[in-house]
């Protein structure tokens, strides 16, 4: 299956009509972790729709790329991403929040949600789990690669260190992480919590291909992953820098929105913002 | 729950100067006050909790009283063997809370579930093992475990827990009560799923005239043997167990064992409500799921009806 190309315009609307999908939900089902949705949608507009090998009507068919949502908490933005491509009905996302439903504030286990590889939402589970399915195709002799989501305050995480020195002594050219680097965690400032930076630096140091890229820039996204495809010795990491609650002036690097549910002002403010009405 | 928590761990800090908050980057502006009275005794260990567990092993080795606070499944499973070396090896004085158990987190799925944590604290020698049915208890219980020697897990809700305690007169670690007085059925329960007996009780009565008694068993390691011999000479027909947890290492298997040793008669008859043996993806709220799990008011209503 080939990819197409998609401009920029195109892969901007996507993503404009995705925050604005997103926004609704929360919104009329009080999901949390807004915030930490809108900071990575350009990274996940950019997988879904110009770079991972899918197939949304065999969503299990063995070559396929793997996507690891390793910040479990952002799974209402991946709802929208996989509807969106079509794995399922976007009606099946009315249910989202309700009794009974599978889509709520995590991404359950694969088998349940077509697209979903693995459950997430205990931060530092994600990673490690990639790391397996990427030393998996190295067995197996399989061209499949992987990628995983983080976020920088799940770089907390003993787990995510762990793994990243295992990724380099097993030189995983297949495994692609990108961290979307919001500066907040759930209670501060993630270079405040923990002495996080410097990160391009620690991981590099980790031997790993490291680049640090605008998170919401599409030209530096495609860009980085190419290299990271270029290079076949180490595993990639791409530090994305992005804004927590990217799209919404009031939401933008105010960390409230990492609970915080838009009531119906706060929803209308946002539709005008997103230019919707 | 949790915001008694805060209160009184935030009034104990302030009398004593050897507390340490440890808390996994959760609560936000939750600890605020705890900060403004003792703020280098407040620490974010991030989310990293299986180091937070022994850090606090080393506080306690340090003659602090460090107190670990994060969501339940992170503060048990996920560092098991830190609180198993760390902290119940070296009977280190530490105090762990899991907020959000059982089902509080209902809808953050699997992973956020703790429906094992009795058991695997419980499994710890030297743990103390707590599951306060409200506020209320839940503040004597913290008092008393910070005065004690040796580690204490206690598992506590979210927010909004009717108070079920306030006419017990002697709320301490190792005793049980009775909430409710009655004569022909024992219902034994733990933490905040004690209201939905309460509910189906207090339905029941209009209907039926069948007398039935309520007990905490909130202690759940040390358990209060002397209550339970009282228990058993009061010739109660059935012992209903009820619990937000699975049947293995929970109450109600440790109370079905004890029976089988102590009940000399054999003829007291148990049933055993908990959560089922697996994981649980059709989501939904706390209320919606002890529904589908049958452990929730209307099942024990019908249970209490048929027996
Ligand atoms: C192991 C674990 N500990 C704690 C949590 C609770 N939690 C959910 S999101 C979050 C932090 C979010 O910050 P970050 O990881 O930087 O992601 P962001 O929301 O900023 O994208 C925490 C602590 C969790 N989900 N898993």
């Amino acid at each position: 299956m080939s990819v197409e190309i998609i401009k920029n315009e195109q892969l901007s609307k996507i993503s404009k009509y995705l925050r604005y999908k997103t926004i609704k939900t929360s919104h009329e089902a009080s999901i949390p972790h807004l915030g930490s949705c809108l900071s990575c949608v350009e990274i996940l507009v950019y997988l879904y729709w110009s770079e991972l090998n899918l197939d949304p009507l065999k969503s299990s068919f063995e070559d396929r790329d793997r996507f690891i949502l390793s910040k479990g908490h952002g799974a209402p933005i991946l709802f929208q991403v996989l509807a969106e491509r079509n794995f399922f009905d976007s009606d099946l996302l009315k249910t989202a929040g309700e009794n009974g439903s599978y889509f709520h504030e995590h991404p359950p286990k694969p088998g349940y949600i077509p697209g979903i590889e693995a459950a997430t939402g205990s931060l530092g589970h994600g990673f490690p789990i990639a790391l397996g399915m990427a030393l998996g195709a190295k067995i197996n002799n399989k061209s499949y690669r992987t990628y995983a989501l983080l976020s920088d305050g799940e770089c907390n995480e003993g787990t995510i260190w762990e793994s990243a020195m295992l990724a380099a002594s097993n030189s995983l050219f297949n495994l692609t992480v990108l961290i979307d680097f919001n500066k907040w965690q759930a209670t501060g400032r993630s270079k405040e919590i923990m002495a996080l930076e410097p990160l391009l630096d620690k991981w590099k140091s980790f031997g790993w291909h490291s680049q640090e890229i605008d998170g919401h820039n599409f030209n530096e996204i495609r860009n980085s992953l190419i290299n990271a495809k270029k290079n076949e010795q180490q595993p990639s990491v791409i530090i994305a820098n992005t804004v927590k609650g990217k799209g919404i002036s009031f939401m933008e690097d105010n960390n409230n929105w990492h609970y915080r549910i838009p009531n119906k002002n706060e929803f209308s403010e946002a539709l005008k913002e997103l230019e919707i009405i | 729950m949790r915001t008694l928590f805060q209160k009184k761990i935030t009034a104990l800090a302030k009398k004593r100067d050897d507390i340490v908050l440890l808390s996994g980057d959760i609560g936000n502006k939750m600890f605020d006050d705890f900060k403004q009275i003792a703020p280098e005794r407040f620490i974010n260990c991030g989310i990293a909790e299986a180091s937070m567990m022994s850090v606090a092993g080393g506080l306690a080795l340090s003659g602090l009283r460090p107190v670990v606070y994060t969501i339940t499944p992170f503060v048990t499973a996920r560092c098991f063997e830190q609180a198993k070396i760390s902290v119940g090896y070296h009977e280190a004085n530490v105090v762990i809370i899991g907020t959000g158990s059982g089902l509080s987190y209902a809808e953050l799925g699997a992973t956020h579930h703790s429906l094992d944590d009795i058991s695997i604290m419980g499994s710890i020698p030297n743990m103390r093992v707590l599951a306060p049915c409200d506020p209320n208890q839940l503040g004597f219980y913290l008092d008393e475990a910070l005065n004690l020697n040796g580690p204490t897990y206690i598992r506590i809700g979210k927010k909004g827990e009717p108070i079920i305690t306030s006419e017990i007169s002697e709320i301490r670690i190792g005793k049980s009560n009775i909430i409710k007085e009655g004569n022909d059925i024992l219902i034994l329960g733990i933490g905040p799923i004690i209201n939905e007996a309460l509910l189906a009780v207090e339905k029941l009565k209009s209907v039926s005239q069948k007398s039935i008694a309520i007990a905490e068993m909130s202690s759940i390691k040390p358990m209060d043997e002397i209550f339970l011999k009282e228990m058993v000479k009061r010739n109660f027909k059935t012992w209903i167990t009820l619990e937000e947890h699975g049947f293995v290492g929970g109450m109600g298997i440790r109370i079905n064992n004890w029976l089988f040793k102590n009940d000399a008669s054999k003829t007291i008859k148990t049933i055993n409500l908990n959560t089922p043996d697996q994981f649980i993806h059709t989501l939904g709220k706390q209320n919606f799921l002890r529904k589908e799990l049958n452990i929730d008011e209307s099942f024990i209503y019908n249970k209490l009806l048929s027996l």
